[in-house]
């Protein structure tokens, strides 16, 4: 089990072979991608930043957290950094189990996670040439 | 009063106009710092839905301040 922070682009059929087990009947994988709008606004580029070391802590705390709440058998996550294009891969957990149900819960339960509690922030860089830091009231 | 370092993340570190900075100060927890931090700089973002972390490991808002304590403020995370 692993959960990355890294700055170059993420490689999910890379990712998806070290999920390979052979008690492994089920494979769940999200991805999570660059958009170009958000809450009415037309987004042009994303910039992440995360404290890769607290993340890559926490991150694996919620891995080993969806392994005993969940029957799976692996689990990875990698998020990027950096400024992304629209349609860039930003986030991707990928989850093999034995059967789909568990799965496909703790694939949600991950990203999920991720999202609440794993220290990386987000600007959004709009059409208009303004930025917003997601999530904030100090923008 | 004691001296710490305040490091300051993502929408912190632009609305303060650096990443890190001395502090002598009496807050006694990494709230009243933040409490300080936020008059001082126009911090919005409520503790609740803000992190800290103490020497790079998270920590609980109202653990006491040691003299020369790191302690990085978190804006809310928007991770995904």
């Amino acid at each position: 089990m692993s959960f990355k922070i890294t700055s170059v682009p993420i490689d999910p059929e890379a990712h998806k072979l070290a999920l390979v087990q052979s008690a492994a009947g089920a494979c769940v994988t999200f991805e999570g991608w660059v958009r170009n709008h958000n809450e009415g606004e037309a987004v042009q580029a994303l910039e992440y930043e995360a404290h890769a070391g607290i993340a890559e802590k926490e991150g694996a705390k919620i891995l080993a957290e969806a392994k005993q709440r969940f029957a799976i058998e692996t689990a990875l996550c990698e998020h990027r950094v950096g400024k992304l294009a629209i349609g860039e891969c930003a986030v991707w957990v990928g989850v093999s189990a034995a059967h789909r149900g568990a799965a496909f819960d703790a694939c949600r339960y991950i990203i999920d996670e991720t999202k609440a509690r794993v220290p990386i922030w987000k600007k959004e860089h709009y059409a208009s040439g303004e930025t917003g830091w997601v999530n904030c009231a100090t923008r | 009063m004691i001296e710490v370092t305040a490091r300051y993340f993502a929408a912190f570190r632009e609305r303060a106009g650096r990443d890190r900075e001395h502090l002598t100060t009496n807050a006694r927890t990494a709230a009243e710092l933040y409490g300080e931090l936020a008059r001082k700089y126009g911090f919005a973002d409520s503790v609740t839905r803000c992190k800290v972390a103490i020497n790079d490991e998270l920590a609980d808002w109202n653990v006491a301040l040691e003299a020369g304590n790191e302690v990085l403020f978190f804006p809310p995370v928007a991770g995904g």
